[in-house]
This record gives structure tokens, C-alpha cells and sequence, in this order.
């Protein structure tokens, strides 16, 4: 009984908070057990019982008064990238060990405003630097799924490793992410969940660890598509201190899931069919346009042309944004501060903390930014980045306004690869798990994950739709009725 | 373009890095791989393009330039490794 509480969805609990067959403390206390049952996935690395119990009461308080917003009495997790009032918020990084928040992130503080539990906080790679959370100071995240009966650990992706790990083997009801790259998309098709990155400027980025700030945005990590709905609308609007934070209003994301997409046009760009790319994959997208089609949207062939200049676009823009946002990190106001020698003066401060406070993918791309925006080579590499970055964003503008509503595409080139197999790979290899997903977040775009199917050996693989900018509701509808066609239901047999 | 370790150790620097000596060969290796994978964006034809300074073409909000927060030293303060008398503390700057 207990342990079935954790597998509701968003919308499941809420209705039966609201019915009063449950109360948030018994949900609350289900996942608190289920949490403390899956170190071994080591999805969750701040635990916050308290404070998510005294959250679950008054959330129950709120609800036996009648008075029950979007989000009342749901236990969640949070990414340890959000400012958490006086809980760790560490970035998954030891250069911010130690660091307790006098603030609370807007997102967070919207989530508990709507009456959500926070359970504590959620393993990711630090700085949300990476695609398999191997990066992290807390050591790797393990995949729920595994690869039928074989026991070889699996990565759940990144950045957000921990969020779609936990979530996937039920320890919360949905969490939040961040996307910056793929780090919300890439993770949820990694375990089978759905993840939504909305439009940039959508959620605010006040009180989220900074990485590039160009192109990060928060999004709810999710079981269904509905709950994704629901909870991105607590999430969203605006707020005075992010300046980029789009002052619209939000439409009740979760009325316009009717899944009626008839006469919806839906673009397969020809650019996005790689080279050795797994007939698994070739097989989901073929499958899922025929979904598609079948509930009555139109198909149509389209084409992105610079797709292929995203990645090395990406990986210029994001460490210049990495390296001038993580400059903060010099030990003088928060967080770790190197132990000196005899005579070290504030340059050998600097130069020690940051060597051992940062771990060596963080140090790689704050040296790469670093690189990129010195004198001589900024315009060579930073501005015609970005340059090249104004042309990917025109690709989508034309297709939009030649009449697509959405655009279908896989999620990740491959299902969730073994911890460790890319060990010996060069950096770019691991950067390719972005190529799908990473246009979006230059264009600042909204796009989803859902799961979709299966392997053969039995894993989770996702499809993507990218929306137009500000429509996330007709994209989680479009989502929504490919999820229902799809009927992905599997989920990982519990070994931990 | 290749870059000598020299570079790296300069770019270490520049970044505030402490990088051993015996590090850098590889950490030069390790860009150059990477500057390789970026080296393709030379390909593309950007002529009379504007490089984008915002992905969403809204203007950016402006403020009342009045003072919204403040007396919060303390608060600002204690995260600090090393803070007296109401200052950050650190070594020594000046001789």
C-alpha cells in the first residue's frame, strides 16, 4: 500500500488529496521510505524529512480548508542546481560545499507557494556539465532499467541524472530539471519519463546555479505528460528579478491537453537522420510519425540546414557563458576555499580553490570559455558562434512560419549507455548525446520528451517534439496524444 | 590550429586554474580535440549575419533605479570561508 502511493501520478494524488482518500503526510512518508530504500541508485544527496513533513501538514491544513493550488501536498525532488533556502545547494560540485542559500530559488519558492513537498535534493553533474552524471562530487546516479537480466550499472543521463532517476524508480512524483543542452530531454528518454524544457524565459532562472545563461531553463521531470502540464504551469511566469523572465501570461497548460491534433502539421527535418545511427532509433521515429499521422495530424518533410553546426555552436557559446558565470567562484564569498601555504597571496587563492573545487569536465569548459572569449580569437570563435547560432534560430523561424506546428525527431542518438563505457572516450564523443537536443536550446525553444518505446534489450527509448516558442500548451498536446498512441506503460523491474 | 602547452598554461592562468606542469600536455590535447569538433563552424557561410545577443526578441525590462534591498550583511556574510568584522576576509593583496 505504501509503496503504491509513490507510483501515483501528479494528477492520480492530486485527485485523491483533493477527494480526501489520502492525506500529503501518508504520500509523503511513502516516498521518504521508498528514498531511503534506493541509496543505491544515489539519486537523492540532501535529504530534507523535516522540512518536506512540516510541508505535507500544511498542505494538509490547506487542503481539509478547502483551499487546494495546483501542486498541494505532492512530494517532489529538486535538482541540487536550485537555491534551496537553508539546504544544501551545491551544484553537485565540492566548490560549493557547505554553501546554505539565504534565498530560495523563484521556481522553487512558486512550487511551494502551489503546496508542493520538497523530499530533498537531487543528484545531477556538476554544474550540470555532463550527459551521464558522472561528473557529480557525489559520485555517479545508476539507472533504475537496466539491460534486461544483466546487472551491468547503466547511466540515467544528464545533467539531471538524479531528477530522472528518481522519478523513473518512484521515489518522488516528479521533479524538477534544467536544460541546457539536452539536460531535462536526454535524461527523461534515458529512463523512461517525460521531461519538458520550456520556452527560454518561460521559468526564471533567479536562484538556479548559473551555467550558461543564454540557454538554461528550468522544466518539471514528470511520469505522463499531463503531470508535466500541471506542474510546468506552477513553475511558470514572471519574475522581476530575471530580467529575461517573458512577462505573458500562462494558459492553464493542463485544459489544453485534449488530444485532438487533427489537422496539426508536424515537420520531420531530413537533417536530424544521422549517419550510424541505431535502426532501433530509425524504427521509434518511423513508428512515432505513424502515430502521428494516424491521429490525424498532417506529416510533412522539412529541413533545418545548419542542424549539423549546432553542437560545435553550442560548445563555444556554453563554456564562454560557463566561464564567465562561474568566475564567481573564488573563494572569498561562498562555498570552498583552499588551504594556503606560507606566503600564497589571493592569485595562488584563486588558482588553488578553483583547482580543487572544480572538477576536471567543470575545468576543461571554463578554460575552453575562457579560451574562446580571449583577446584575438573572440571574434573567430565566440561571434561567429554566434552568428552561426542566429541562422540555426532563422531555420526554425521559416519552418514555423511555413505553417509546421511541431517538429518529431528521436530524443538521443542511442538508449542509456553503460557508467564508465565512455571513459576512455574523447570529450566530444560524450557531447554527441546533446545532437538532438541541443538546437532547441539555441533557438530557445520548447521541447519535450516522451517515452516511446523500447530496445531489444529491454531499455526506454524517447521521441522529441520541438514547439513554437511560447505554444508548450499545444505541444504538450501534440505530446500528450503520442503518448496515448504510444502507450508506453513498462516500467524498471525494482532491484535496488 | 594547434595549441602548445604553453597555451594551455596560459589559458590556465587567464581562467584562474592551478594546472601542474605535468598536466598540461594532455589538457592541450584535450582542447585541441575540442577546438577540432568547433573548427567545422568555419564552413558555414555567415556573411551579413548579426551574431545573436538574445534568443527571444523582447526588450530587456527596466527598473525604477531606486533602492529595492539592503542591510543584509549578515546574511551576505555567512557563507563567507573567512569573514571579520563585518568584511570578507582574504590574503594579503597589497604589500
Amino acid at each position: 500500500m505504501m509503496s503504491d502511493l509513490t507510483k501515483l501520478t501528479l494528477a492520480e494524488a492530486r485527485d485523491r488529496l483533493r477527494a480526501r482518500e489520502v492525506s500529503s503526510l501518508e504520500l509523503t512518508e511513502a516516498c521518504l521510505s521508498a528514498i531511503e530504500g534506493a541509496g543505491a541508485l544515489n539519486a537523492f544527496v540532501h535529504h530534507t524529512p523535516e522540512i518536506a513533513r512540516d510541508q505535507a501538514r500544511a498542505a494538509d491544513a490547506r487542503l481539509a480548508a478547502g483551499d487546494a493550488p495546483a501542486m498541494c501536498g505532492l512530494p517532489i525532488g529538486v535538482k541540487d542546481l536550485f537555491c534551496t533556502k537553508g539546504v544544501p545547494s551545491q551544484a553537485a560540485s565540492r566548490i560549493l560545499e557547505g554553501f546554505l542559500p539565504e534565498y530560495e530559488s523563484t521556481v522553487t519558492s512558486q512550487l511551494f507557494d502551489a503546496g508542493a513537498v520538497m523530499l530533498g535534493k537531487l543528484n545531477m553533474d556538476e554544474f550540470a556539465m555532463g550527459s551521464s552524471n558522472e561528473t557529480s562530487v557525489y559520485g555517479n546516479v545508476v539507472n533504475p532499467w537496466r539491460r534486461g537480466n544483466d546487472e551491468t550499472a547503466l547511466t540515467p543521463g544528464g545533467s539531471s541524472g538524479g531528477s530522472a532517476a528518481a522519478v523513473a524508480a518512484d521515489l518522488c512524483l516528479a521533479a524538477t530539471g534544467t536544460d541546457t543542452g539536452g539536460s531535462i530531454r536526454q535524461p527523461a528518454a534515458f529512463t523512461g519519463i517525460v521531461g519538458i524544457k520550456p520556452t527560454y524565459g518561460r521559468c526564471s532562472r533567479w536562484g538556479v546555479v548559473a551555467f550558461a545563461s543564454s540557454l538554461d531553463q528550468a522544466g518539471p521531470m514528470t511520469k505522463t505528460v499531463r503531470d508535466a502540464a500541471i506542474m510546468l504551469g506552477a513553475m511558470s511566469g514572471h519574475d522581476p528579478k530575471d530580467s529575461t523572465s517573458a512577462d505573458l501570461p500562462v494558459p492553464d497548460f493542463e485544459a489544453m491537453l485534449t488530444g485532438d491534433i487533427r489537422g496539426k502539421v508536424i515537420g520531420i527535418p531530413k537533417e536530424y537522420r544521422m549517419d550510424g545511427m541505431p535502426a532501433e532509433i530509425e524504427t521509434l521515429w518511423a513508428d512515432g510519425t505513424a502515430m502521428l499521422r494516424a491521429a490525424g495530424a498532417e506529416i510533412r518533410d522539412i529541413s533545418l540546414p545548419h542542424t549539423k553546426y549546432a553542437l560545435p555552436a553550442y560548445y563555444v557559446i556554453a563554456p564562454a557563458e560557463a566561464s564567465s558565470n562561474l568566475a564567481r567562484y573564488d573563494g572569498v564569498r561562498y562555498g570552498h576555499r583552499a588551504k594556503l601555504a606560507q606566503g600564497d597571496g589571493i592569485t595562488e587563492m584563486y588558482e588553488k580553490t578553483r583547482a580543487e573545487g572544480f572538477g576536471p569536465e567543470v575545468q576543461r569548459r571554463v578554460m575552453v570559455g575562457t579560451y574562446v572569449l580571449s583577446a584575438g580569437f573572440y571574434d573567430a570563435y565566440y561571434n561567429r558562434a554566434r552568428r552561426v547560432r542566429a541562422l540555426i534560430k532563422r531555420d526554425f523561424d521559416e519552418v514555423f512560419a511555413g505553417g509546421i506546428d511541431a517538429i518529431l525527431t528521436p530524443a538521443t542518438p542511442s538508449a542509456a549507455f553503460g557508467l564508465g563505457e565512455m571513459q576512455d572516450a574523447d570529450p566530444v564523443q560524450m557531447y554527441l548525446n546533446d545532437v538532438f537536443t541541443v538546437t532547441v536550446n539555441l533557438a530557445g525553444l520548447p521541447g519535450i520528451a516522451v517515452p516511446a518505446g523500447m530496445d531489444a534489450q529491454g531499455l526506454p527509448l524517447g521521441l522529441q517534439l520541438i514547439g513554437r516558442p511560447w505554444e508548450e500548451g499545444d505541444l504538450l498536446n501534440t505530446a500528450y496524444a503520442l503518448e496515448q498512441a504510444a502507450g508506453f506503460v513498462a516500467k524498471p523491474g525494482k532491484w535496488w | 590550429m594547434s595549441i602548445a602547452p604553453e597555451t594551455a598554461a596560459r589559458v590556465a592562468k587567464l581562467a584562474r586554474i592551478k594546472v601542474e606542469p605535468e598536466a598540461l600536455p594532455a589538457l592541450a590535447a584535450e582542447f585541441n580535440t575540442i577546438l577540432g569538433f568547433i573548427e567545422q563552424l568555419n564552413e558555414v557561410d555567415v556573411e551579413g549575419i548579426e551574431p545573436m545577443t538574445s534568443v527571444t526578441p523582447m526588450r530587456l525590462k527596466r527598473r525604477a533605479d531606486v533602492v529595492t534591498d539592503g542591510d543584509r550583511q549578515d546574511q551576505i556574510l555567512k557563507n563567507a570561508p573567512d569573514a571579520r568584522e563585518g568584511f570578507f576576509a582574504v590574503p594579503k593583496v597589497v604589500e
